[in-house]
């Protein structure tokens, strides 16, 4: 569909009737509205989006968005939007969750994700905690952070998402705040644009669980350097960044999991000849 | 293999029937291997209970096989008398020992290879036409070129002329020809055909032995069809990559065997409870764990039924024969779309990997019918209460019919709910979808009357009824019921199915008794219920069954 004749779509045309469970002031609300406002953007038609997620409390994003969506098991968001997209190729794929979900108990599948590199956006909002289980540590989770379930900290290194997402092969890999909607919808208009796997941490965050994470207003700041599609340079500077440096920072050109040129060139009936004697 | 396959396509291409099974030992690749082939001019579905003919490459690791091949002192064993000691148990079984120089025949051909030597004595035994063998060499060397085809004739002759000096021989009683040209298929085979009759456009897969097969057929035929097939990274994966096909509105599928069945149960249950249609085929191998890979068994029943978390009604069925594979997977499809819930098939290694002569399958009617909501007005629920339990979905690009599938306990519209009202609801109504469905006849094959019946289901169908035909040569009456559709039980039907009877004997291959055990649990039986379970790596042979069926009558 060309701009052109896309028909124009307003932000709260995304937005569904149901009333989100989450926390007041959780920043999971900033993150649903960046992706309304995305989608009237690039004005897909709601029926030709769907949203996909596993479990946790930013995986209830899906019913709030006005769209096809699914609200699956815990960690099997990937797979779930990748068999959607490879079975219906005209569709917008938009995978969401959280770091739990994402990381831990869905982490193989992120791997491979990135790997297969089907052009479907992954939104993980990470909020570097356990929520809707009441505050455990998550991946993502520095080490000393106290709970109940790790008294004194994992002290076990975070898991660095942006960086593995780099090497498994995803094709455009970004991080921004939820906090700052109108760039977080800029982010994610770029993503879903993009051809191949997108990936996107947008850091949101837990006011319950982690209120600390209140201050991540004050330490987020935008890439200091331009975008790159050269992975050796992303990952250098993914690397050695502080973990809130905002902004694209690998747009690549790997090649995107063919989902094109699947004419039927057979019937059944063909097919069962290939047994004849 | 090779002699085997040719083998078996010579006959089929001269009017007999036939089935060949092989047996590997653990190794990756080469190794000890046998191909078991029984051939006969009625259609044949259980392996012999003896054989014939045994043609001995070499002795290596022949105790392996030793229980899988039954030999009497009928049987012709063909060997080298260079490649060392004849085992014991061929000794014992009396058999007769014939002496070929097979290292020195093949010595004298150049490019002659064991494999064709083999399929020439072995056809030249049981009197196949060898113009017949020369037309598969043909078609299946000729791209290797004329010195191969003729190295692999030179072989072959030879072992037809090895095959005019033995006496005795057993041959085969007269084929019976066919104006259709008849089929070769792996029941593994047949379920992918099956599935994509059915209406299969969408495939995701995970290796695993002994259901790689069905995905690998899949994978270029799908593509021909129009369709995908997709490799995922495990069975978590592959599970939910089907059902996310399936949500975008095309059929799909996957094949496992046991150890990926239970890593896919808590995502069954999802489609359960989100109501997507998706048909799982379990090649059933020996288990617990990773059991025995290559050999079958039908331990996977309490899994396929019961491995569920939660009350999470589904179908489960059972192909009964190696072409049954093609039916009961391609009606398989047709309930999952009718019923919008999956459907696990349960397959199992011998079934799935033997190679069968039939006569072509005839076209049936079942193809997935969803039912779809489509030009949507006012509100859309997904999960609106009907009275047959099926609700129109809506499938993405459809205007209007946005919601969200879920895994959550819902209402109607699709809206998560911890309510008591919607939890019952939803319930009732995910169940009232199976049980109230009809089903038809095919629910299970019943074959003749008595007051004694085999009840019997997957596999040890086939042998069951060789059993029961030998039984009722023998005057005693006997009725065989096999279940196709294993869960959900429909108690009226078996009920009609066992009016009459007093005497039931179940049969099945598992330790345990799994399905003696699910039936005393689900049905009324007689009162008289003996119970006949042996677990792999042998398969039951029809023998066993019948010394049952007289020490019972």
């Amino acid at each position: 569909m060309t701009a052109h004749t896309a028909p124009a779509f307003k932000a709260s045309d995304y937005k569904s009737d149901i009333k989100p469970v989450w926390c007041p002031g959780c920043g999971d609300y900033h993150v649903l509205l960046s992706v309304t406002r995305a989608l009237a953007e690039l004005g897909r038609r709601p029926e030709d989006v769907a949203c996909i997620s596993g479990i946790g409390c930013s995986s209830r994003i899906p019913a709030y968005v006005n769209c096809y969506g699914f609200h699956g098991v815990h960690g099997r968001s990937l797979p779930i939007g990748t068999g959607l997209k490879v079975a219906r190729p005209d569709l917008t794929v938009l995978v969401a969750g959280g770091d739990g979900d994402g990381f831990s108990i869905g982490g193989n599948h992120f791997q491979h994700a990135c790997r297969r590199n089907i052009d479907i956006t992954y939104i993980v909002m990470d909020n570097r905690v356990y929520g809707m289980t009441k505050g455990q540590p998550s991946p993502t989770t520095e080490p000393d952070w106290d709970s109940a379930l790790s008294p004194g900290g994992t002290g076990l290194s975070p898991f660095h998402p942006l960086v593995i997402a780099l090497a498994s092969g995803a094709n455009f890999v970004a991080r921004t705040f939820s906090g700052d909607p109108n760039r977080t919808t800029e982010v994610l208009v770029e993503a879903i644009k993009h051809p191949g796997f997108s990936f996107v941490q947008i850091l949101s965050p837990c006011v319950t669980f982690r209120p600390d994470e209140r201050g991540w207003k004050d330490v987020v700041h935008t890439a200091a350097v331009e975008e790159t599609d050269d992975p050796a340079r992303a990952a250098r500077r993914i690397m050695t960044d502080d973990g809130f440096n905002i902004g694209i920072l690998y747009r690549g050109n790997r090649a995107p999991y063919k989902l094109t040129g699947r004419e039927a060139t057979s019937d059944t009936d063909q097919l069962g000849e290939m047994f004849a004697i | 293999m090779t002699a085997g396959g040719f083998l078996l396509e010579a006959a089929a291409r001269s009017g007999w029937f036939g089935l060949m099974t092989r047996s590997v030992g653990p190794q990756i690749r080469g190794g000890e291997a046998a191909a078991l082939l029984r051939f006969s001019n009625r259609r044949v579905d259980v392996p012999a209970e003896s054989y014939n003919i045994l043609f001995v490459v070499d002795w290596l690791n022949f105790d392996r096989f030793s229980a899988e091949i039954h030999l009497t002192p009928d049987t012709m064993v063909i060997a080298d008398p260079d490649s060392g000691e004849v085992p014991e148990v061929v000794v014992k079984s009396g058999a007769r020992m014939f002496d070929m120089p097979v290292k020195q025949v093949l010595g004298a051909i150049e490019g002659g290879r064991p494999n064709m030597l083999a399929t020439g004595v072995v056809g030249g035994i049981i009197g196949l036409p060898i113009d017949t063998i020369y037309e598969l060499i043909q078609d299946n060397l000729g791209s290797k070129g004329e010195k191969a085809v003729n190295s692999s004739k030179a072989t072959v002759e030879a072992g037809y002329r090895f095959a005019e000096t033995l006496t005795d021989a057993p041959a085969l009683a007269e084929p019976k020809k066919s104006d259709k040209r008849r089929w070769i298929i792996t029941g593994n085979e047949a379920a992918g055909l099956g599935a994509v009759r059915g209406g299969v456009r969408f495939a995701a897969a995970y290796p695993i032995t002994p259901g790689t097969e069905i995905l690998e057929w899949l994978a270029p035929n799908l593509r021909k069809l129009g369709g995908a097939l997709v490799q995922a990274e495990d069975e978590l994966a592959s599970i939910n990559m089907v059902i996310g096909g399936s949500y975008g509105g095309v059929p799909a599928i996957t094949a496992t065997s046991g150890p990926g069945l239970a890593l896919m149960t808590e995502s069954i249950g999802l489609a359960v409870a989100a109501e997507v249609p998706c048909v799982i085929v379990d090649v059933m191998r020996g288990g617990p764990s990773t059991g025995i890979p290559t050999k079958s068994e039908q331990s996977d029943l309490n899994i396929a039924v019961y491995g569920l978390h939660g009350d999470a009604p589904h179908i489960v069925t059972a192909p009964n024969s190696v072409s049954d594979c093609l039916f009961t997977t391609q009606w398989s499809v047709y309930l999952a779309e009718a019923m919008q819930t999956p459907a696990i098939v349960l397959s199992d290694q011998f079934i799935g990997q033997a190679k069968i002569v039939i006569d072509p399958p005839a076209d049936i009617a079942f193809v997935g019918k969803r039912l779809l909501a489509q030009n949507i007005e006012g509100e859309y629920r997904r999960y609106a209460v009907t009275e047959s339990g099926v609700s129109p979905m809506a499938v993405p690009g459809v205007a209007g019919g946005q919601h969200t599938a879920d895994g959550l306990e819902h209402n109607p519209r699709g809206t998560p709910s911890t309510r008591a009202e919607d939890h019952m609801t939803q319930m009732n109504k995910r169940l009232r979808k199976i049980t109230g469905f009809d089903y038809g006849s095919h629910w299970a094959e019943i074959d003749g009357e008595g007051e004694l019946a085999v009840l019997t289901w997957g596999s040890c169908t086939a042998a069951a009824l060789e059993a029961v035909e030998a039984a009722r040569e023998a005057g005693i009456a006997v009725k065989l019921i096999s279940l196709r559709l294993i869960s959900p039980c429909l108690p009226d039907a078996m009920a009609k199915a066992l009016e009459g009877v007093k005497k039931v004997l179940v049969v099945e291959q598992t330790h345990s008794g799994q399905f003696a055990n699910y039936l005393r649990a689900q049905y009324e039986l007689p009162s008289e219920v003996r119970s006949y379970h042996i677990p792999g790596p042998l398969t039951i042979r029809p023998s066993e069954i019948l010394s049952q069926i007289q020490d019972w009558s």
